[in-house]
């Protein structure tokens, strides 16, 4: 595993994250939230996930960041507004990042290098989607039609 | 230096913390929303992780688990976004703090 690389990607998803939590225009925030996503899919394929990295911009880049800027233009009257900021969350944003890092720091059993391991192909995923995780996988098949139906139903007109 | 698997856990909980100054912090659903995506961005990434500095397993236990909760991740997004709507179309407004109709 590269360090370089990896570097540059922790310090290039970390910075477009907290540019999306910091930003005050929403359109810049979820654009941020759409390059963080970037990020963590480069930090999946560092980690030899391609599939889940691939399937990660597909759906997050391709679908969510999509769906949140058409709720963004959906909602736009609202958006001039200043929404105010709480800091009570940075508060509490800094204490869990300090007590998780300190945790982890901690434990001696966390400081391994990767184990080398050969390539994940598709083929071995796709088997085990359809043996081992063939239930699960049909529940959320069903579980994306619910959501897909439940989400249709709550954005219908209205009857007066 | 290779990038232990610390490291990764460090970039993890980053990503963590700031989804949750997002959710905890902004006043807009859309910001909330965000911020609860980059958490399980961040629980996935731990998925991940744990798999390739793990044991050997076959199947692939943590890439099988980070694919289901991106599929699930995806349906909560869905949802979320079409409750912002239907609420924007009800109250006129996006902002959480207003939103105090069932308040006691």
């Amino acid at each position: 595993m590269n360090s370089a690389a990896f570097i540059v990607t922790a310090i290039f998803t970390v910075a477009a994250a907290l540019a999306a939590a910091t930003l005050r225009k929403l359109m810049h925030a979820a654009l941020s939230f759409a390059v963080a996503l970037v990020g963590v899919a480069a930090l999946f394929l560092l980690l030899g996930a391609e599939f889940v990295g691939l399937a990660l911009v597909f759906i997050y880049i391709g679908a969510v960041a999509v769906l949140i800027v058409f709720t963004i233009l959906l909602t736009r009257r609202d958006v001039g507004k200043d929404h105010g900021f709480n800091w009570g969350g940075v508060v509490v944003a800094v204490a869990v990042f300090g007590s998780l890092t300190w945790s982890i720091l901690r434990t001696q059993s966390l400081a391994v290098i990767a184990p080398h391991m050969p390539g994940l192909t598709v083929k071995q995923i796709g088997a085990a989607l359809m043996t081992t995780y063939v239930w699960p996988l049909q529940c959320v098949g069903l579980l994306l039609t619910a959501a897909l139906i439940g989400a249709l139903i709550l954005v219908m007109e209205e009857k007066r | 230096m290779t990038p232990t698997l610390q490291v990764f856990l460090i970039v993890s909980a980053a990503l963590f913390s700031i989804g949750l100054l997002a959710a905890l912090s902004r006043r807009h659903a859309i910001f909330i929303l965000i911020g609860i995506e980059m958490m399980l961005a961040a629980g996935n990434l731990n998925f991940i992780a744990f798999w390739r500095f793990g044991p050997r397993h076959e199947p692939p236990v943590g890439v099988m688990i980070a694919l289901f909760s991106i599929a699930i991740a995806a349906a909560e997004a869905a949802v979320g976004l079409a409750m912002v709507i239907a609420v924007y179309r009800h109250y006129h407004t996006t902002n959480v703090d207003q939103l105090d109709q069932l308040k006691g």
